[in-house]
């Protein structure tokens, strides 16, 4: 890479990082208020795959739109989704993203293009698709990213839609974080073949790269947004990544299906904020003083945010009966 | 007695026909190992190896359609399905194929099958992880469907399901799982299509199924500490339902309330309500009264999760209203 094009750069960089490191700060801050029995429910952390969320997200428009997963934080903040009402939805309150109605596993943040984590695997299949078609209807450049697991490839639904956005070229990036386990099983026991031979059956171009190193994440996904845009879709693309926590928070004692020195191989060679922090420095593009700045802010932003999550109220009662149906133009 | 949780008596039902019967085998999502995410199936995979408790890939819709399958050539298989949400996923196998096979076939085919899942709110999983779907199965002719409200009665009711040769659905609730109940250490067998009256009572009826049984239990303590004396009846099964047993209690009591999880609308306590005003209406001395869950998604926040299930104290409220005689020109 030219040098110039490095500084010219350095911003988006640095932007990148901070990206990542709000999802590692704000996945440490959701564990907590489990921990502390401040959050209702369980969640399922993102802590590891930022660079995947962030690459990908940070060569999008706000008006593009993604589907996210039950393991959804990541993808809210990297879509531009903010903390405080991140935090006030995992909490249940009002001024949750959603109200509190839908909680972790169902944030939706419309105005930033993100439709919606999803409780279902595989469930948002349909609704990316779906988004890619209405967009070319519609005439507008907008792309979809679908972010799925591993997992969501034991779904016919995938199969079904993939193939009716490649016989209709639709502008949808179908993103499988492939974090080597769906639950508790291994892919290898749940997914026959190559993974990307699937895609391959429909005649999508697919990809597969490196999910720990945001550049590379990032490199693809600007190449393929651009031209998605020009009707090149869809494309598929395998990202190989590594969740640091257990399915979920409640997931502690894993060593029955995950060896220990595999999580710390992933965790110290492999860390995608600590290799990249190391990139930045090592090209000159930042202090170490202005590294720990950033993650400060964050920190401190963090807390705020939970703070003011903890102090918010839940919704009035009356909600409960409210947006089962949409409001309709009067007169009908 | 000994008492066990349901969890374990779930896990012996299905050890002790595994014994009994090598046609079984179980099948399903992080089933073995893991012994299901509610560590229900612990063991299992320890005694009976890989062969016969089957982990599967995510795939419901596919995994159903080999039960089906195999059901049809010799197996008796058992389903796993970790969430009664994800119904909606296998229904066209469940719904179009398993229940109608034996039927289409002129009595050629059957399809022994049993599928494991569960129902129940509260436990903060949101609107898609905290359905009680058991309506939708009832609704389908061929289909049998129980609710077990107790470590006793999922025991036995397991047991009698995996025997049955037609497809049956049996949901447990989640939030029962380590909810402790005095079960023999003999077998037993739960015959379906037999309710069970767990208190007996002059005032009014409280039909209650599933995770409602403990509400309408408690609902009757409080009330006879005010003088009202409720009856409560579990009916285990929803398909067969045993009508006799519930009309013979309302023709007593001549009240009813029918309480259930499941949505209020078009629901189990319609079905119910409905029957014993066709079949009693001359005894009663008020409209059945109909208890479900709230016709909502079921909201994530505990804030608005909390009023959308029948509590003890709105049974309580209810069932003074209908024997104050407030309901009578109610309508
Ligand atoms: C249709 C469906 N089946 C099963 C589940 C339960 N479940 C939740 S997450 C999960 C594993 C998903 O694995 P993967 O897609 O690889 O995502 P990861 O958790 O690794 O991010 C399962 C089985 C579900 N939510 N939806
Ligand atoms: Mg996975």
């Amino acid at each position: 890479m030219a040098a110039a094009k490095k500084k010219s750069n350095a911003e988006q960089y640095l932007r990148m990082y901070r990206q990542m490191m709000r999802i590692r700060v704000f996945e440490d801050n959701a564990n907590q208020l489990y921990l502390s029995a401040k959050m209702p429910g369980l969640t399922h952390m993102y802590s590891g795959q930022e660079a995947v969320a962030v690459g990908i997200c940070e060569a999008l428009k706000t008006t593009d739109r993604i589907t996210s997963t039950h393991r959804g934080h990541g993808h809210c903040v990297a879509k531009g989704g903010e903390f405080r009402p991140m935090f006030a939805e995992l909490l249940g309150k009002a001024d949750g993203y959603c109200g509190g109605k839908g909680g972790s596993m169902h944030i939706a943040d419309q105005d930033n293009g993100n439709l919606g984590a999803n409780a279902i695997v595989g469930g948002s299949a349909g609704i990316a698709t779906g988004s890619a078609l209405s967009a070319k209807r519609l005439g507008k450049d907008d792309v979809t990213v679908c972010f799925f697991g591993d997992g969501a490839l034991g779904q016919g639904l995938l199969y079904e839609t993939m193939n009716m956005a490649a016989l209709w070229k639709l502008p949808v990036i179908y993103a499988c974080e492939n974090n080597l386990y769906g639950e508790y099983t291994k892919t290898e026991e749940q997914a026959a073949g190559d993974l990307t031979a699937r895609a391959k059956a429909f005649g999508i171009e697919t990809h597969i790269v490196d999910g720990q190193d945001v550049l590379a994440v990032n490199n693809l996904a600007q190449k393929l947004v651009e031209r998605c845009r020009k009707g090149e879709g869809p494309f598929f693309i395998q990202l190989d990544t590594y969740r640091y926590f257990g399915h979920h928070v409640g997931d502690i004692n894993r060593e029955y299906y995950r060896p220990k020195d595999e999580e710390t191989l992933w965790k110290t060679e492999r860390d995608p904020l600590t290799n990249f922090a190391k990139w930045l420095s090592d090209e000159g593009l930042v202090t170490k003083d202005e590294l720990k700045e950033i993650e400060a802010e964050v920190k401190a932003d963090a807390e705020a945010a939970v703070n003011f999550a903890l102090d918010a109220d839940y919704p009035d009662a009356s909600e409960v009966t409210k947006h089962v149906f949409a409001e309709n133009p009067s007169g009908l | 007695m000994r008492e066990i949780t349901l969890s374990k008596a779930v896990n012996e039902a299905i050890a002790e026909e595994m014994r009994r019967d090598p046609a079984i085998f179980l099948l399903g999502e992080d089933v073995a190992e893991a012994g299901t995410p509610f560590k229900v199936l612990s063991g299992l995979v320890e005694e009976f190896g890989p062969d016969r408790i089957i982990d599967t890939p995510i795939s419901e819709p596919g995994f159903m359609g080999l039960a089906v399958g195999a059901a049809m050539t010799g197996s008796r298989p058992i389903v796993d399905l970790m969430f009664g949400d994800f119904l909606f996923l296998i229904m066209d196998q469940l719904c179009n194929q398993a229940a109608k096979t034996h039927y289409m076939s002129g009595g050629k085919l059957t399809v022994p099958l049993v599928v494991r899942t569960n129902l129940g709110a509260t436990r903060r999983s949101a609107a898609q992880h905290s359905q009680s779907l058991h309506a939708l199965v009832a609704h389908i002719p061929g289909l049998k469907v129980a609710l077990p409200s107790s470590a006793y009665e999922a025991k036995g009711l397991l047991k009698t399901a995996i025997r049955d040769n037609s497809p049956v659905v049996i949901f447990e609730d989640k939030l029962m799982y380590n909810d402790k109940a005095p079960v023999p250490e003999e077998e037993y067998l739960i015959p379906f299509g037999q309710a069970k009256i767990l208190r007996e009572g002059e005032d009014l009826t409280l039909i209650a199924t599933s995770s409602m049984v403990q509400v309408a239990q408690k609902a009757a303590d409080l009330l006879a500490a005010d003088g009202i004396s409720a009856e409560v009846i579990d009916p285990r099964t929803i398909v067969p339902l045993d009508e006799d047993t519930l009309l013979a209690s309302v023709k007593k009591t001549s009240r009813a309330i029918v309480i259930d999880e499941g949505h209020q609308s078009f629901g189990v306590t319609a079905e119910i309500a409905s029957r014993l005003n066709e079949k009693a209406f001359y005894h009663l001395d008020a409209p059945v009264l109909r208890m479900g869950a709230m016709d909502v998604p079921v909201p994530f926040t505990p804030a608005l999760e909390d009023l959308t299930v029948p509590t003890p104290e709105k049974v309580v409220e209810q069932a003074k209203r209908l024997v104050a005689g407030d309901m009578i020109h109610a309508a």
